[in-house]
């Protein structure tokens, strides 16, 4: 390939934007395969498609434009409905859009390799016996597939022709490079190219009058110049976009063919009449005039503006060019469509619609900015703790001014990183489709929540837990269609992922009914592994916790998929690095129910500040339950780690003990309630010292092995402290109470 | 003091050739009763000895945390470290923040020392190895000993000393 040139930047863009676009496809198709028959889902395919095969153009990748070209006729006959959407069709699309991806994979590599050129063909010979048309050919010569192939895509390119043929006149585009463009790493010829991919060119003149003599010629620089007549049934925008690469270092005039115009016209009456739109802006959105162009225009509108200024006449202010006749006169645009569409704009009400648009942003300097929310919290909370110290009632005032401020800025930094859990619920209907499609199973999986938001880290590293815990439910959870139907459900299997809030936390649910969880084998298992003594007295919580350790499998059999016991220990220690937690629920016979709890975000959370002897420590907010005075007369301290919290027992720890801390014994400790899970233990501690924004800082890996401190923090005052782990220490409050009575009293 | 530092480590590294007579710049400090020395090259900055909040169930080699500009710094006593007595802070105890690396990652720490002294110039002939006897600390932790004067100064191994895999297995065998 001849793209050594190119610059790596323009490429990383074509793989993103084609990675992008991939996934988009991806979707739509998910949806599509559900049974939807939608004509925007198949648009929505077909755009990627298209685009995809024009910036490919751009590049010279022409292994990829060629495979495009013909899924997009394919698909553009579909949405014709010359051919109709089956499920198996929809699956051999998926294989397509693979196919694609890995050719950009391979473009962003750099290498090419000859089997996916095959593997390409085949794909579209699978497409072509979809295609009545061909179909047909098929029967009277079906042994001969490669040659089918050929007849089709000729056929495809000769309708385009006589189309074509229909319209007289051309484009007209005048392009004229600047001398740098070869410096920087750009072809001029790929750019006709791919014009070609887009129409015909009809007629190429270039303009060699810029080059200078041989003695002052620089080898590097381009001189050249083209006029190009250009035949083809595209839009301006897409043909101003075949340039976009090289809008910097080029010039560019495209002149609308005349049988364009009443088109163009046409548009600009049926335009909607609900917002109130620019001159410049109708032209634009008809396609006649491109956001280039209308730039270049408005300087030239500003410039004139100033002339006039300077020239301080202050009777000529208002004659200031305007936009209209700019265009007519940079021939950017033909007059009459000016005239039409500035009747149009009379026309149009006085009305604002808000668009909803999005900017695409490096994710690093996302985080620079949350780095720097983060230390503004610090920073914030620590002048209002001088102002609290220096008692001074105005300063008090603004400094809560700031807080609040602060507060919400933090909140909208943070929401930045929130995406829709959607998009990660909705790859798995892949998954599913793949793995049953091997399996004498038939299985359904419905989302819930979809539009429940969580940060994009979160939702990137829950991916394995759930292709995981989606694997082990379609092997071991949902039966076979006959066992199904001995056991009197419904054939069709369910599996639902869900999504909701609960308590500052998102809730992930992942839900099938199939044959659930056989307990007894579970503990046989796990006693036999040594996990558990045989003695042992588990809850059935407990018992069901069992299958997330390592090296208990009770499948039978390992399969491809599952049975090896080592997915579900991932689950657990991916939700671990994410301060998560999980909980299984299961029915033998009816389902498994399979629920993560994980935190919203991972940098910065509300928290509650609490003195133990000398330190200060946070628990999250989220956890804390309730505050109870801790006095002697509920309480025996001597014999028991518990109180009588309303009829509950509550296991508690002492933190100045649990952590050995040293003085200031408080007079009054209190109990806070925290609530780990299912859950839920009291810590005593000396001082509440109340709520507290707390950036989380994580501790150096020489504490990885530390339990009960999950983070640390800085205060206003510019200390260190530490951030408790409320699951382990209900864990750990677990294990002392155990010791000394039985967990349950009643 | 940081700036001298950060000055001299930067003549070491183009000093850093492959002559036999090369000059290698070193730290110098007490703990306890000693003077050791330590190469200047990981060395990013001393400060001084203040706010350093304790971390619970860690052994007493590990003073605790600060605060170094944003950053959560862990701090080492490094007399403790050497199984001494716990050093006590004085007004010349200051804190050397190094840099250290494992496997997959650089981090700070700190090592809390008693004074520091000056960054001493020694050439590779003033270098010998470290003794296989008679040292007061563990001997891996001895990257070499420097002739002064007439007199041996201990040369510390610091890659030793702070290992993470080794602090941070030390670190969970105190639980409670």
């Amino acid at each position: 390939m001849q793209e050594d040139g190119w610059i790596d930047e323009s490429r990383q863009t074509f793989i993103t934007e084609s990675q992008d676009l991939l996934v988009e496809m991806e979707n739509a198709l998910s949806v599509m395969s559900e049974g939807e028959d939608d004509e925007e889902l198949l648009n929505a395919v077909f755009r990627a498609a298209h685009t995809i095969k024009g910036s490919s153009g751009l590049f010279g990748f022409d292994h990829i434009v060629n495979f495009t070209h013909q899924l997009e006729t394919f698909l553009d006959k579909m949405r014709n409905k010359e051919i109709t959407v089956t499920p198996h069709l929809v699956q051999l699309l998926l294989s397509c859009r693979d196919h694609l991806e890995a050719l950009v994979e391979e473009v962003a590599e750099g290498v090419t390799k000859t089997t996916l050129e095959d593997a390409g063909n085949t794909l579209l010979e699978g497409l072509a016996l979809f295609d009545p048309e061909t179909k047909k050919q098929a029967d009277n010569d079906d042994n001969d597939k490669g040659k089918l192939l050929n007849e089709r895509v000729e056929n495809s390119a000769s309708v385009t022709r006589s189309d074509s043929q229909v319209e007289t006149d051309d484009w007209l585009i005048y392009l004229k490079f600047s001398e740098n463009v070869l410096r920087n790493g750009m072809d001029p010829l790929s750019f006709l190219r791919y014009l070609q991919t887009i129409g015909t060119l009809v007629n190429v003149t270039t303009i060699l009058h810029n080059i200078p003599d041989a003695e002052h010629i620089d080898v590097e620089s381009c001189y050249l110049s083209f006029q190009i007549s250009f035949h083809g049934d595209v839009e301006k925008q897409m043909v101003e976009n075949a340039f976009e690469f090289v809008e910097d270092d080029c010039d560019v005039h495209i002149i609308a063919p005349h049988s364009k115009l009443k088109h163009y016209v046409a548009l600009i009456d049926n335009l909607s009449e609900d917002k109130e739109l620019r001159l410049g802006e109708i032209l634009l959105e008809v396609g006649l005039l491109t956001e280039k162009e209308l730039q270049h225009a408005l300087i030239l509108q500003e410039r004139s503006k100033q002339e006039h200024l300077d020239t301080k006449d202050e009777e000529e202010h208002g004659s200031v060019l305007p936009i209209g006749e700019i265009l007519i006169e940079e021939r950017i645009v033909p007059e009459e469509t000016v005239n039409s569409a500035l009747k149009k704009q009379q026309i149009l009400k006085e009305k604002k619609v808000q668009e909803n648009r999005s900017i695409r942003i490096d994710a690093g300097r996302l985080d620079d900015l949350i780095n720097l929310v983060g230390e503004l919290v610090i920073a914030g909370a620590g002048s209002s703790m001088l102002a609290q110290q220096i008692n001074n009632e105005a300063l008090i005032e603004s400094t809560s001014v700031v807080s609040r401020l602060i507060e919400e800025i933090r909140d909208t930094a943070l929401h930045l990183r929130m995406v829709p859990i959607g998009e990660t619920f909705r790859r798995f209907h892949r998954v599913v489709r793949e793995v049953t499609q091997n399996m004498d199973k038939s299985v359904e999986l419905l989302i819930e929540g979809a539009d429940t938001e969580l940060d994009k880290t979160v939702a990137e590293k829950i991916v394995d837990p759930l292709t995981h815990m989606i694997r082990n439910s379609l092997d071991h959870g949902i039966e076979e269609t006959p066992a199904r139907k001995k056991a009197e459900k419904r054939e069709t299997g369910q599996i639902i992922l869900n999504a909701f809030y609960d308590s500052g936390s998102i809730i992930i649910e992942v839900s099938d009914d199939g044959r659930g969880v056989d307990k007894e084998k579970v503990l046989a298992k796990a006693i036999q592994n040594g996990l558990v003594n045989s003695g042992q007295d588990l809850t059935d919580k407990e018992i069901l916790r069992l299958i997330l350790e390592p090296g208990l499998s009770t499948a039978a059999k390992v399969s491809d998929l599952s049975g090896r016991g080592v997915g579900m220990d991932v689950v657990k220690r991916n939700l671990e690095s994410l301060r998560g937690s999980v909980e299984i629920e299961s029915t033998l016979g009816e389902g498994t129910c399979i629920r993560m709890r994980l935190p919203l975000t991972l940098s910065i959370i509300d928290g509650f500040l609490l003195g133990v002897g000398n330190a200060t420590y946070v628990v999250p907010l989220d956890s804390v339950v309730e505050c109870i005075e801790y006095t002697d007369t509920s309480v025996d301290r001597s014999n028991a780690h518990y109180i009588n919290l309303r009829g509950e027992v509550l296991p508690f720890i002492c933190l100045r003990e649990f952590f050995a801390e040293e003085g200031g014994i408080s007079q009054r400790e209190n109990i806070i309630v925290v609530q780990g899970g299912e859950q839920k233990i009291g810590l005593v501690v000396d001082r509440l010292l109340g709520e507290f924004q707390t950036v989380i800082k994580p501790l150096s890996s020489i504490f990885s092995r530390l339990s009960g401190i999950s983070g640390s923090t800085i205060l206003g005052s510019g200390e260190v402290a530490m951030i408790l782990d409320v699951a382990a220490l209900v864990e750990q409050a677990g294990k002392v109470v155990q010791k000394e009575k039985p967990l349950y009293l009643h | 003091m940081n700036q001298l530092v950060k000055k001299n480590s930067s003549t070491a590294a183009i000093n850093d050739t492959e002559s036999s007579n090369e000059i290698n710049q070193f730290l110098t400090f007490v703990v306890g009763e000693e003077t050791f020395a330590l190469n200047i090259l990981p060395i990013k900055e001393i400060i001084e000895y203040n706010k350093i909040t304790k971390v619970p169930m860690v052994p007493d080699f590990i003073r605790g945390v600060i605060n170094l500009r944003g950053n959560v710094v862990p701090v080492i006593d490094l007399s403790a470290r050497f199984s001494w007595k716990k050093s006590e802070v004085t007004k010349r105890t200051c804190i050397i923040i190094v840099e250290v690396e494992n496997e997959t990652e650089q981090l700070d720490i700190g090592i809390v020392v008693d004074v520091v002294n000056e960054v001493l110039d020694l050439q590779d002939v003033d270098i010998e190895p470290p003794p296989a006897l008679g040292a007061k600390i563990r001997t891996d932790f001895i990257s070499g000993m420097g002739k002064v004067n007439d007199t041996f100064i201990i040369l510390l191994e610091i890659g030793k000393i702070l290992s993470i895999e080794e602090l941070s297995v030390l670190g969970s065998m105190n639980k409670v």
